[in-house]
């Protein structure tokens, strides 16, 4: 008897804080949301541009320091210059495809689950 | 009068903004360690954030009023986010997740007062941060994992004689990491500040005619105090996002 008044006044206070948890957090989510689907044209060119060409930077930087390093002038440059290139588009396929503006490795899977801590490596894994 | 116009378009022009003043020159071991206008605007800022969010507590209300509501708020967006992003394996982080947000974003909305200093503007001061945000994140990485750390340079299910060519790829997007991350903040708050100046300086230019540029600069600001917020909250979410794949490789 009194078990059954605790759960009902336990599930009472539940929803109550479901509700009054989803008028709290909903001024904080709608601009991420806003920001990532309506953020304007030209907010997404220059965060393509940015991860293009900081992967072509660090590929160059990166060719020119072995050259400078083993004195082969020109040759890892030429060729970090591209796999650079290649960095700056699996860079922006990631943006494109993953979390908004992840650059990392995301994999498309729900990010949505508050329990996302609970899954281990392995399990995120299989999910990928 | 052409004179005149010249020597106002030096003093006022739209980059005057972005220079470093030197206000107590110091030395330290033959480097220039003078405190700035830049280090003033970042002590200020430290000292803004500390008295919002000490004071805003201090009577700790189990019923908050508005300044304390604002702060729980803070707090609450950004503990959401880092649990969203990373899970509760990222509660330890919370500190400094909340530190970068904090900074980064005071330090954008003290830029918008007229007079003040970004210091976000600053690719200097977003590099260190994102600097700092790289290497504790890899350490942490490796700390965690060990030598599996380096297998996220090689995605699962690739095969294997695509390695020699995959794996420089994926260390070079890893390097390129702190870039993009810095470039970002920095390029947004240098472009936004830079237009304002320009559009501010034709108001005068014009005249009568100002009116037209006096409104896109008043629709500016707005959108510039939206981007200072949006792009704290970039680097905020990117952050929690390279911490999650610390912890979490892939």
């Amino acid at each position: 008897m009194k078990n059954e008044s605790d759960k009902k006044a336990l599930d009472a206070l539940g929803s109550r804080l479901d509700e009054a948890k989803s008028d709290h957090i909903d001024p904080t989510r709608i601009p991420t949301k806003k920001g990532s689907e309506k953020g304007n044209a030209l907010g997404l060119a220059f965060r393509v541009g940015v991860e293009l060409i900081s992967a072509v930077a660090v590929g160059t930087a990166i060719g020119w320091g072995l050259d400078y390093w083993l004195g082969t002038r020109p040759w890892f440059m030429l060729a970090f210059i591209f796999l650079g290139g290649a960095a700056g588009v699996i860079n922006v396929y990631r943006m494109a495809r993953g979390f908004g503006y992840a650059a990392g490795y995301q994999k498309g899977n729900s990010k949505t689950g508050s329990d996302t801590g609970a899954r281990d490596d392995e399990g995120k894994q299989d999910i990928g | 009068m052409m004179r005149g116009n010249k020597t106002l378009a030096e003093g006022q022009s739209p980059l005057a903004q972005f220079e470093i003043k030197t206000l107590i020159p110091m030395q330290i071991g033959g480097i220039d360690a003078s405190f700035t206008n830049s280090s003033a605007f970042m002590v200020a800022t430290v000292l803004a954030i500390s008295l919002f969010l000490i004071v805003g507590m201090r009577r700790n209300a189990l019923v908050p009023g508005r300044w304390q509501s604002i702060v729980e708020l803070s707090y609450i967006f950004i503990a959401n986010l880092l649990k969203d992003t990373v899970g509760s394996e990222g509660r330890p982080y919370f500190p400094f997740i909340f530190t970068i947000f904090m900074f980064v974003l005071f330090g954008n909305l003290f830029g918008m007062i007229p007079y003040s200093f970004t210091f976000t503007s600053h690719i200097v001061v977003t590099f260190t941060m994102a600097l700092f945000v790289f290497l504790g994140v890899t350490v942490i990485a490796i700390a965690k994992h060990k030598m599996r750390f380096f297998s996220f340079f090689m995605p699962p299910g690739v095969p294997m004689y695509m390695a020699p060519l995959l794996i420089p790829i994926e260390i070079i997007s890893y390097l390129s990491r702190p870039i993009s991350l810095s470039v970002r903040l920095f390029a947004n708050m240098l472009a936004g500040h830079t237009l304002m100046k320009v559009f501010a300086g034709f108001i005068v230019a014009l005249g009568v005619f100002g009116v037209a540029p006096w409104l896109f600069v008043v629709a500016l600001t707005g959108l510039e105090i939206v981007i200072a917020f949006l792009q704290a909250f970039v680097f905020t979410i990117l952050t929690c996002l390279y911490l999650n794949d610390a912890l979490h490789l892939h």
